[in-house]
């Protein structure tokens, strides 16, 4: 790789850390609102009991907020391409002599980069609100999950930004297909058997449910359906898939 | 030497021809520009020329590199203005140059010096650590020529760089336009629908519409094709006027537009008693009459069949739509 394209990469990643640095706004609201979600939900449905649930429902349900905060900040992310596009900074990078993949990659290490830091604040607090890490290696796992989690949401969004032209379809996408997904996730409350069957079969073909699963296994311990490195390798396979075709469709998009 | 050189080059949109089989070439040093009304094929020939879109048929090279093959060597060759902004407003003037160097591969001591060079340029260093967010109009653009100027291209290209700005504001981007070219010895190539902007800038202009170049001079040539003098009267029969001033042969050209007749002649004001007597002998009445010197407005009539601002109202709006439509400019 020319050293031209590192500094493509290394210019894309630091223009997202300056953005997301002045946007105070935005880092307060994206940290503040999985906090409601922690806070009131987890005060909330603490006094209710889920069939077979083990432990408080804040050590279960502290995975799925970790989970969301990195999904919603990574698809800005991705989505944010419309941004450029509609602002005619991406043009500017375009005409530049450097190739359409050290675009992708430098903007999906700056989406990964500040989905994480929103991810681990989220960890902390919850750390702090009495869950606990189950063991090292649990952790690890916990942090390799949340790198393909972002690496998988940035590519979602990249496919949107690059076949949308404004932000009217971004909202109904985050509508009606991001936040049902995330129902279904067992982010809120476990995909149990007493679930209807049907409402149980979109929860196991839905990428998010293995994220979460994987999360909640690798850093509580507990209430997990599959064993964490299973999860890992579904997401490992659906990151692979998102962000090929992210990079594909973006590679393809006209300005 | 030829900065840019085309043959033929076409592109077409699913069967609309936006620009169609031309053919020229810029040589180093100069300023070229392209006149014509929106719509006529200025951006989409920019953007082949900038590598961002595809020709369908024909072939160009900037600096000896084909567009379609060097791309990466046109690329590194050409700066470029975006008819929109395409600054990015949440960095500051500094950063946007800073950036753009990095990606066009210079080197640290390089970048620090030439974004001196570029600011003061462009009369920005003081502002050069605020927001982009926060700058006027003119300030971004003249950010958008520093920054263009950066990597030291060889060509820059400018698309409808004053389009949007206050008479002031314009004039000051003209002669920063005219700074650079001579100071750094930039080739330009620049396209307006502006008369008064072509006419102040440009060494060579090229007039284009429906996507043909209809003719490539120097301002002075464009302007005497029509005449040292340009006559334009209104009277109470301009097709009976017309026909009978058609025969004489000191009339270089006559053209019809709105209600008026617009002619070229040498030596104007000997001309209009010639025109009264005509206009008597089949008793048509003159009802106004006026002798100056040609404009490129004139020029483009003369070799368009209309004015430039004909045009206008409909195509303004076609553009309100289009960019509706996520700024999908031709």
């Amino acid at each position: 790789m020319k050293f031209v394209e590192l500094q493509a990469i290394y210019v894309m990643w630091l223009r997202q850390m300056k953005r997301f640095g002045r946007a105070k706004s935005r880092i307060v609201a994206s940290i503040i609102q999985p906090l409601f979600f922690l806070f009131i939900l987890g005060s909330g449905f603490n006094i209710a009991s889920f069939a077979g649930l083990e432990g408080e429902y804040i050590h279960f349900l502290a995975p799925g907020i970790i989970a969301m905060a990195i999904t919603l900040s990574s698809m800005f992310t991705g989505v944010s391409v419309l941004w450029d596009k509609q602002f005619g900074f991406l043009q500017e990078v375009l005409v530049a002599p450097i190739s359409r993949l050290s675009i992708i990659i430098g903007r999906t290490l700056g989406g990964a980069t500040t989905a994480l830091f929103q991810g681990l604040i989220i960890l902390v607090i919850s750390l702090a609100l009495g869950v606990t890490i189950s063991s090292i290696g649990g952790l690890i796992i916990t942090l390799i999950t949340m790198v393909l989690l972002s690496f998988t949401a940035v590519g979602f969004g990249l496919i949107f930004a690059s076949k949308m032209n404004d932000f009217q379809g971004f909202q109904v996408i985050m509508t009606l297909l991001i936040m049902p997904l995330f129902f279904l996730s067992s982010a809120f409350f476990p995909i149990s058997e007493s679930l209807p069957s049907w409402l149980k079969a979109i929860a196991y073909v839905n990428p998010l449910f293995y994220m979460v699963d994987g999360l909640r296994g690798s850093l509580t311990g507990m209430n997990n359906v599959f064993p964490p490195l299973v999860d890992l390798a579904i997401i490992f396979f659906f990151c692979v898939v998102m962000m090929g075709l992210g990079s594909y469709f973006f590679s393809k998009s006209e300005v | 030497m030829e900065i840019i050189k085309t043959e033929q080059l076409t592109k077409k949109f699913n069967g609309f021809t936006a620009v169609d089989h031309i053919s020229f070439s810029v040589n180093k040093g100069e300023i070229f520009g392209f006149l014509g009304p929106n719509g006529a094929g200025k951006t989409t020939t920019i953007k082949m020329l900038t590598t961002l879109l595809y020709p369908t048929d024909g072939k160009a090279t900037i600096s000896g590199y084909d567009i379609t093959k060097k791309r990466d060597d046109v690329r590194q060759n050409i700066g470029i203005v975006f008819q929109d902004p395409a600054l990015d407003t949440e960095l500051t003037g500094l950063e946007n140059l800073d950036f753009h160097a990095r990606m066009y591969g210079l080197d640290k001591e390089k970048r620090k010096s030439r974004v001196n060079e570029v600011l003061t340029l462009v009369d920005l260093q003081e502002k050069k650590n605020d927001l982009v967010k926060n700058y006027s109009g003119g300030m971004k653009r003249r950010l958008e020529i520093a920054r263009g100027l950066m990597h030291y291209p060889t060509v820059l290209f400018l698309d409808e760089p004053t389009l949007g700005l206050d008479a002031q504001t314009r004039r000051a981007i003209w002669d920063y336009i005219k700074k650079m070219n001579k100071d750094e010895h930039t080739t330009i190539f620049l396209t307006t629908h502006y008369m008064d902007e072509a006419d102040y800038l440009c060494d060579r202009v090229g007039i284009i519409d429906h996507g043909k170049i209809l003719v490539i001079d120097t301002i002075d040539h464009l302007k005497s094709s029509v005449g040292n003098d340009v006559i334009t009267l209104s009277c109470s029969n301009l097709v009976a006027l017309r026909a009978k001033l058609q025969q004489e042969k000191w009339i270089k050209s006559t053209k019809e537009h709105d209600s008026f007749l617009t002619l070229g002649v040498q030596k104007g004001e000997e001309k209009i008693p010639r025109i009264f007597d005509i206009a008597n002998t089949i008793d048509v009445r003159i009802q106004s009459i006026n002798v100056r010197k040609p404009t490129l407005d004139d020029v483009f009539l003369y070799y368009t069949g209309r004015t430039i601002r004909d045009q206008e109202p409909e195509n303004l709006l076609q553009k309100g739509t289009r960019r509706l439509h996520g700024r999908r400019d031709l």
